[in-house]
């Protein structure tokens, strides 16, 4: 129906390589959320896909058929633009229309599409206006109806919302979120906003770079990040990540682990842990509170750097100098290059970072 | 109070300059004329006679000046469309990146900055019956040399060719800036939405274009009613009145014919035209032409 494939794909723009060698699989039906930082390639992975640009490298296929060289038009694909690209002298009606007439579809049947697509999206009223009389979010919705009507395989939707205020952006996701599951359609997804990833996606890319770094479900992005960039991205405040060199030390296989950080989420820090918890402590002092009504935000500042934490329903603590608690299952930790090393756990231990060390031991069959 | 009406007067005074240039060059002119189109004047004499609207009579029942009439209109249009189709046919052309099309851009636009009197003189010799090049050419492949200015049935023809040959670089500039003023995802949803090209360029380039093309189209509609250097330089008018247009008739009734108040009257005629013209532009730019 709507399964994409994306094999070895690479994308120069002259010498300049924006897309680096991509693999990757978009499941038939699934709303599918590319994120990732300004510049990274998303819009050109969106574009290739849709045949607006042609991949220097590597191979597309929707479904069962290699579309390499497969004009726009041909590859069953609508694509929703940041801008909208509405056709500016035409009106509501003519906008959804033209891509009918180009599909030779009779004007009997056009016309039932576009009443029924109309009634779908809201826009009944407004099918004579042209589109500089309409607001972001009437625009917004001619541009989906003037994808949905041609009733694609795949919808490509390249940062709808960027340019509504908020409260029509909360309102506009929850829209698209019931439109996929009526349609059942596969939506590919471009934001940079993590917020509208995580609530929108059941598959989410994480990329940077030209690369990328994860992709997954958004609970495992939040609960097994692959790397340092993919635990950082998900998640406000960002995860916290500290160096720890003083973690090089013989694992109980007598290897070198090569742990360069650990992180911890700051909403999985708590000060006063009761003794039973078993974790790492970190002193510090505390620079800034933030409280948002239900939830608290701390920046402390101890020996390792700086990091933060949330608390929720809790009072605001006065206290300047503070002991933070990380429970040890919810430590992660990362290699040099910044890779996330799954087998690794600290059993037992005192401080992080002192002369002290904890005891390491592989768990899961070694690195 | 005084102060509040210096306040008030301030900006006036400092506009007086200038208005007071348009007043003395423009306004007071134009007035001038209307009022000399209702005497017999030979320029020198002290006295003017009234005659009412003797001169208008007069020029409405003259064969010349119906003839003058047509020459301008048929100069006129067929400047303005040759010269916009033609422009906008090299504006989609030339509409790309590149140091090529940046060099062509620049060839064609050249012409527009050469004055008129010689471009005029450049074309006299190229198109001279015996000596010139473009019978020359022509002689390359086979046909038989034209007359050109020399000829009643060519000389309007030569003319305009003149007219279009340097019209299409100004005219090509401004439709290239009109066509990358429309945003390339317009293009791109229209790909998307499998039209063809000449579907493209109907529904969506050329609505989005139509501010561009009606302003083009009425000034050079303007411009070429008022045709005139080429006219006294390459042709005076001839043979037998076949390129006289309206400007070059006021002319000569005003300062080789010295009736200054029939002169007058036909510029008034000129006057109407241009200012109808003028009317029906504003009209349509905020209607329908614009569509922002
Ligand atoms: N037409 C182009 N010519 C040259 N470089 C380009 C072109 N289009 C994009 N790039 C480069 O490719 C890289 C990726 O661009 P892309 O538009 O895909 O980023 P993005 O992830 O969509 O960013 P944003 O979130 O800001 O939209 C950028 O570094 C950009 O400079
Ligand atoms: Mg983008």
């Amino acid at each position: 129906m709507g399964r994409i494939e994306l094999k070895g794909i690479s994308k120069f723009f002259k010498d300049e390589e924006v897309i680096k060698n991509l693999d990757l699989t978009i499941r038939d039906g699934s709303f599918t959320v590319l994120v990732g930082p300004s510049g990274c390639g998303k819009s050109t992975t969106l574009r290739m896909i849709a045949g607006l640009d042609e991949q220097t490298k590597g191979e597309i296929w929707i479904d069962d058929k290699c579309v390499n060289g497969v004009p726009p038009g041909d590859r069953d694909v609508a694509m929703v633009f940041q801008n909208y690209a509405l056709y500016p002298t035409m009106n509501v009606y003519d906008n959804i229309e033209f891509g009918l007439i180009n599909r030779k579809v009779p004007k009997k049947e056009r016309e039932k599409l576009i009443k029924d697509i109309a009634e779908i999206v809201g826009l009944s009223d407004y099918m004579k206006k042209k589109p500089e009389m309409l607001s972001g979010g009437q625009r917004q919705r001619v541009a989906l109806a003037r994808a949905m009507v041609k009733k694609p395989q795949v919808f490509i939707l390249d940062e709808p919302l960027s340019n509504l205020d908020a409260k029509l952006r909360h309102q506009m996701r929850t829209e698209l979120i019931q439109l996929h599951e009526r349609l059942g359609t596969t939506f590919v997804y471009v934001t940079h906003d993590q917020v509208e990833a995580m609530s929108m996606g059941d598959e989410i890319v994480i990329m940077n770079k030209g690369v990328i770094q994860q992709a997954a479900s958004p609970m495992t992005l939040y609960n097994d990040p692959a790397n340092v960039f993919a635990a950082q991205f998900i998640g406000t405040p960002a995860m916290n990540i500290l160096p720890s060199q003083e973690l090089q030390l013989p694992s109980a296989q007598g290897k070198r682990h090569d742990i360069a950080s650990f992180g911890f989420r700051p909403e999985h820090a708590l000060f006063h842990a009761p003794a039973a918890i078993e974790g790492l402590r970190l002193d510090g002092m505390v620079l800034t509170r933030e409280s948002l009504g239900a939830e608290n935000i701390y920046q402390i500042q101890s020996s390792l750097g700086m990091f933060s934490v949330k608390t929720f329903l809790e009072p605001l603590t006065s206290d300047t100098l503070v002991t933070v608690t990380v429970p040890y299952e919810r430590l992660y930790y990362f290699n040099s290059e910044g890779q996330r090393l799954r087998q690794v756990e600290v059993r037992r231990g005192e401080e992080i970072g002192t002369a002290q060390a904890p005891e390491l031991v592989s768990v899961g069959g070694g690195l | 109070m005084t102060s509040r009406l210096w306040e008030k007067l301030k900006p006036y005074g400092m506009i007086s300059p200038s208005l007071a240039v348009f007043g003395i060059f423009f306004i007071y002119p134009i007035f001038y004329m209307i009022y000399l189109s209702f005497f017999d004047w030979n320029f020198v004499s002290p006295t003017k006679n009234y005659v009412g609207l003797q001169n208008f009579t007069d020029l409405l029942s003259d064969k010349e000046f119906m003839q003058v009439l047509l020459n301008t209109t048929i100069y006129t249009f067929a400047t303005v469309s040759l010269t916009l189709s033609i422009s906008l046919a090299i504006a989609l052309w030339l509409n790309r990146s590149g140091l090529f099309y940046g060099f062509v851009q620049g060839a064609i636009f050249s012409p527009h900055i050469i004055s008129l009197v010689s471009i005029s003189l450049l074309w006299s010799w190229l198109m001279d019956p015996e000596y010139g090049l473009l019978n020359w050419v022509i002689g390359l492949f086979g046909l038989s040399p034209l007359q050109w200015l020399s000829h009643p049935d060519t000389s309007l023809m030569s003319l305009i060719l003149v007219a279009v040959w340097k019209g299409i670089g100004f005219n090509t500039l401004v439709f290239i800036a009109g066509l990358q003023s429309i945003p390339p995802s317009i293009y791109e949803a229209a790909a998307l939405d499998r039209s063809k090209r000449w579907r493209t360029f109907r529904k969506l380039t050329l609505p989005m274009l139509s501010p561009t093309l009606f302003f083009l189209a009425i000034m050079s509609m303007i411009g070429s009613f008022q045709v005139f250097e080429t006219i006294a330089i390459m042709t005076q008018g001839g043979p037998v009145n076949s390129t006289n247009t309206l400007v070059y008739y006021i002319y000569e009734y005003g300062f080789r014919f010295f009736k200054i108040g029939y002169a007058s009257a036909a510029g008034v005629m000129l006057l109407i035209i241009v200012g109808v013209l003028t009317i029906i532009y504003f009209r349509m730019l905020s209607k329908r032409v614009h569509y922002r």
